[in-house]
């Protein structure tokens, strides 16, 4: 039966092929322009370590107390959203999750054997952050823990980099040269990059994976300058050390548990740090501390900037206007064939076979359109990319059609389509077979 | 006589009536939304910093290794890039105007005041400022050569004198002289405010970020000893081409242990900081032209399914006397009708639009300009778009009338 309908449905889309072509251009250019938009906010939603989603956590300890926060009680209360050095060595030796590290952003600058040196980002964090993360490896592997004790001079590439100062060889073991102090190299990742970054969204949520990375305890010996948001209550004591010892907040911290049940114990066992911190004259106020999951984490930031919601939205609101001008379409071509249903209703076709054929058309049509819509959406990320003016790979990856992408594309032009093809679907059904008949 | 037929007709074309009509009210309400948070967008792109823009040009500075002495090389380097033909002065700094990277920081009126009165990003500036970054001075004086202390890294201090915009000014002083009050960065400094810059833009892009107004900039005599440096070059009109490359050469000259990465024209930072703006304005114009032609298409559409419709009607109104202008004029008002009751309903839908956009996002509220000139371009649209089915009907023969279907 399915076959016939399909068969009846292109025979009618071939007949009025202007009106046609118009319901599929309204359905392709709504579903296109959405889908654009729709796309970015997908990504930079989505979860870059799905199976790890629940077991990784964000610990917040409020160092700054309630007086820090300037509008009391308007809203949930929001604590730092990075720890201060001090709390992040004390969760480290801690040792109370599986795994952990903290770290934070730097920036380097390479020397490489041959030209000028240049600048290059960089991260300091422990060995566990590569298997919590789960950052491949090209060659070689993370350093280790031990070496995390020892303070270790070594350093793990990315691919970029690795590609850069040596060709494509395997740099394991080859020295690297890092603000004029030389590094081994223990391992080189393959190409990777989290969208959205979530080790590390103090700045911004879509930034380029770094490209080389040292031990937090090596970095911070050798006072590597820190690169990213330091935020402050009071001035510090001069110096690296006055720093370190300061009550400012820029290191990242993430907790690997065993299980999404460890959450608990997690925050009691920070909790109980932060009490004793305040038994020990540092702090002033009632103990608080939160841990959030990943996904936890992403809805809290504001990783999706306004002006993407904001053209999400629109791109939206158009999808729905042509969706209306479909709708109006579809009666019309619905209605101007009144004759025709009227000739099936009387040589026996039911109600039910009346409708299920037009919502045929519609679905073909619908499929018609996402296909256009899947060709426009890729124009128009073409189109977003040049706007954007850049190559990186962040950009590649918040700009790409993938199967998923047409999926949904096809699939919400589908679904649009029927469902607004709903209303003239059921009115041509209602064709009553004597009145048509008559009138012709 | 017209309006009554109309209403009339329309009652027994209800769907199709009501589908135009929240058609164009759904548009109208996005377009004019749009067109308020793209002329807000332009209006942050063509802003002027108060620097002078068409001579500026920047580059950020590391010395690698061990540098030595920080001091005596980056007064070493500057009077290198003053002696560049064509370059009328340079100083180091620690940020730049829209470039991202800042330091913001409270200040307050008095040192026992539980919340800041204000807050500021800051740049640091030496005797030479002033005509480096071509700001203008509106009151008071520029920092002298004595007054400028050295900042090293990780060193958070506060100087004893600053110059304001005119703006912080007013926003700390709003009924007094600011001139020679003091404020306080922190507790234990006082800070005598000597000197007024006309205007000057924070080193971001936004009106507001981490509480800082993008006019609220303060000046302090510093000179940033952190490795990690700003040079800002001002050059005569003109020079900015020739003296990047020589002042460049000049630098690796005295020393090639260094690295140095964004050099930029003032230009080139404005349109790279600019850059998500500019990709808004132009996704919401791309969206909004897509929506009034689809919109328009409908209306040809449905207006020619409806001549079609009444063909047998016109042809006996044109038998009975009306003539081909009644007829056009017909559809012409009948558009109206529906166009003017979907725009009337579009107002309303923009407005409540508007104000959860503003509520739940950083725009401003859209002016009453934006709400009439979109009804405007949409009535417009929607008239021409009924010209050409109106002809057609208005084209048909009165013989029709008595011809059997």
């Amino acid at each position: 039966m399915i076959w016939y309908y399909i068969e009846l449905a292109i025979r009618s889309l071939k007949r009025n092929v202007a009106l046609t072509l118009l319901v599929i251009t309204a359905v392709g250019i709504g579903i296109g322009t959405c889908m654009t938009e729709f796309s970015v906010m997908y990504v930079l939603l989505g979860n870059p370590v799905p199976d790890k989603s629940s077991r990784l956590v964000v610990p917040q300890i409020d160092a700054w107390g309630p007086d820090s926060r300037s509008a009391p009680g308007g809203g949930a209360i929001e604590l730092p959203d990075q720890l201060t050095y001090r709390d992040a060595m004390a969760l480290m030796q801690g040792h109370k999750a599986l795994r952990q590290t903290a770290m934070y952003g730097i920036g380097p600058n390479v020397t490489p054997s041959q030209g000028r040196p240049f600048h290059a980002s960089g991260r300091a964090a422990y060995a566990d952050f590569f298997t919590m993360f789960e950052a491949p490896f090209r060659f070689g592997g993370p350093w280790s823990p031990a070496e995390d004790a020892q303070h270790a001079n070594v350093a793990v590439l990315s691919a970029r980099l690795a590609d850069r100062l040596f060709q494509h060889a395997d740099a394991v073991g080859k020295t690297l040269t890092l603000d004029g102090r030389d590094y081994r190299i223990v391992g080189v990742l393959a190409p990777w990059q989290l969208i959205p970054r979530v080790y590390d969204m103090s700045q911004n949520a879509a930034l380029d994976a770094e490209d080389v990375y040292v031990p937090f305890t090596t970095a911070i010996d050798r006072q590597l300058r820190h690169y990213g948001h330091d935020s402050c209550n009071s001035s510090p004591a001069p110096g690296w050390l006055g720093h370190l010892n300061s009550e400012c907040v820029w290191v990242q911290f993430w907790a690997e548990l065993p299980s999404a049940a460890a959450k608990s114990d997690y925050r009691r066992y920070l909790l109980g740090y932060v009490a004793d911190q305040r038994a020990a004259g540092r702090f002033h106020w009632a103990p608080l501390a939160f841990v959030s999951t990943l996904p936890e984490w992403i809805a809290q930031k504001k990783v999706v900037p306004d002006e993407v919601k904001l053209g999400t939205l629109i791109a939206l609101g158009f999808l729905v206007v042509c969706l209306i001008n479909a709708v109006g379409l579809m009666l019309a071509r619905f209605s101007g064939r009144a004759g025709e249903l009227g000739v099936r209703r009387a040589l026996g076709a039911s109600r039910w076979h009346i409708f299920c054929q037009c919502l045929t058309e519609s679905a073909i049509i619908g499929l018609l359109g996402g296909a256009l819509g899947v060709g426009l959406t890729a124009i128009g990320q073409a189109s977003e990319r040049a706007l954007d003016g850049g190559d990186g790979v962040v950009i590649r990856l918040l700009y790409s059609i993938n199967q998923e992408t047409v999926l949904m594309t096809v699939g919400a032009a589908v679904l649009a389509t029927v469902c607004s093809g709903l209303y003239p679907t059921w009115r041509a059904s209602r064709v009553q077979p004597a009145l048509q008949l008559k009138t012709d | 006589m017209q309006l009554t037929l109309i209403v009339h007709s329309l009652r027994r074309n209800k769907l199709g009536a009501l589908l135009i009509g929240l058609q164009i009210a759904l548009t109208l309400a996005i377009v004019c939304n749009s067109l308020s948070i793209i002329q807000q967008h332009l209006r942050h792109m063509v802003r002027p910093t108060g620097f002078d823009e068409p001579s500026i040009w920047s580059l950020r500075n590391q010395w690698i290794g061990e540098p030595g002495d920080l001091k005596a090389k980056v007064l070493e380097d500057l009077a290198a890039l003053r002696s560049v033909p064509g370059v009328i002065d340079a100083e180091a700094t620690n940020s730049f105007p829209m470039q991202g990277s800042m330091w913001n920081t409270d200040l307050k009126l008095n040192p026992t005041q539980r919340f800041a009165a204000s807050q500021t990003a800051v740049y640091f500036v030496d005797e030479h400022g002033l005509s480096a970054f071509g700001v203008k001075l509106a009151a008071g004086r520029w920092f002298a050569a004595e007054e400028v202390s050295d900042v090293h890294d990780n060193e958070t201090k506060f100087p004893a004198s600053v110059i304001v915009t005119r703006s912080l000014a007013q926003a700390l002083f709003p009924h007094s002289n600011p001139l020679g009050k003091v404020v306080y960065f922190s507790e234990t400094q006082a800070t005598r405010i000597i000197g007024i810059v006309e205007q000057a833009q924070a080193p971001f892009t936004a009106d507001i970020q981490e509480g800082s107004r993008v006019a609220d900039v303060s000046f302090f005599p510093f000179r940033d000893l952190g490795n990690d440096t700003v040079y800002v070059v001002r050059t005569a009109p003109g020079q900015i081409a020739s003296t990047m490359k020589i002042a460049q050469d000049k630098l690796f000259q005295l020393d090639p242990q260094r690295v140095v990465s964004a050099v930029r024209t003032f230009a080139q930072v404005r349109h790279s900081a600019y850059t998500s703006e500019r990709k808004a304005s132009v996704i919401l114009a791309v969206v909004c032209g897509l929506l009034l032609t689809v919109t328009a298409l409908g209306v040809v559409g449905l207006t020619s399914y409806w001549v079609s419709q009444r063909t047998r009607y016109i042809g006996m109104r044109r038998a009975l006397g009306a003539r081909r202008r009644d007829i056009l004029g017909y559809f012409h008002l009948e558009n109206l009708v529906i166009a003017g009751t979907g725009a009337l309903l579009g107002i309303a839908l923009g407005i409540c639009g508007n104000l959860w956009l503003v509520s739940s996002f950083s725009i401003t509220r859209m002016s009453a300009a934006f709400i009439c000139g979109g009804a405007g371009i949409v009535l417009a649209l929607c008239q021409a778009a009924v010209v050409w089915p109106a002809l057609r009907a208005a084209s048909i023969s009165p013989a029709l009338a008595f011809r059997n279907r």
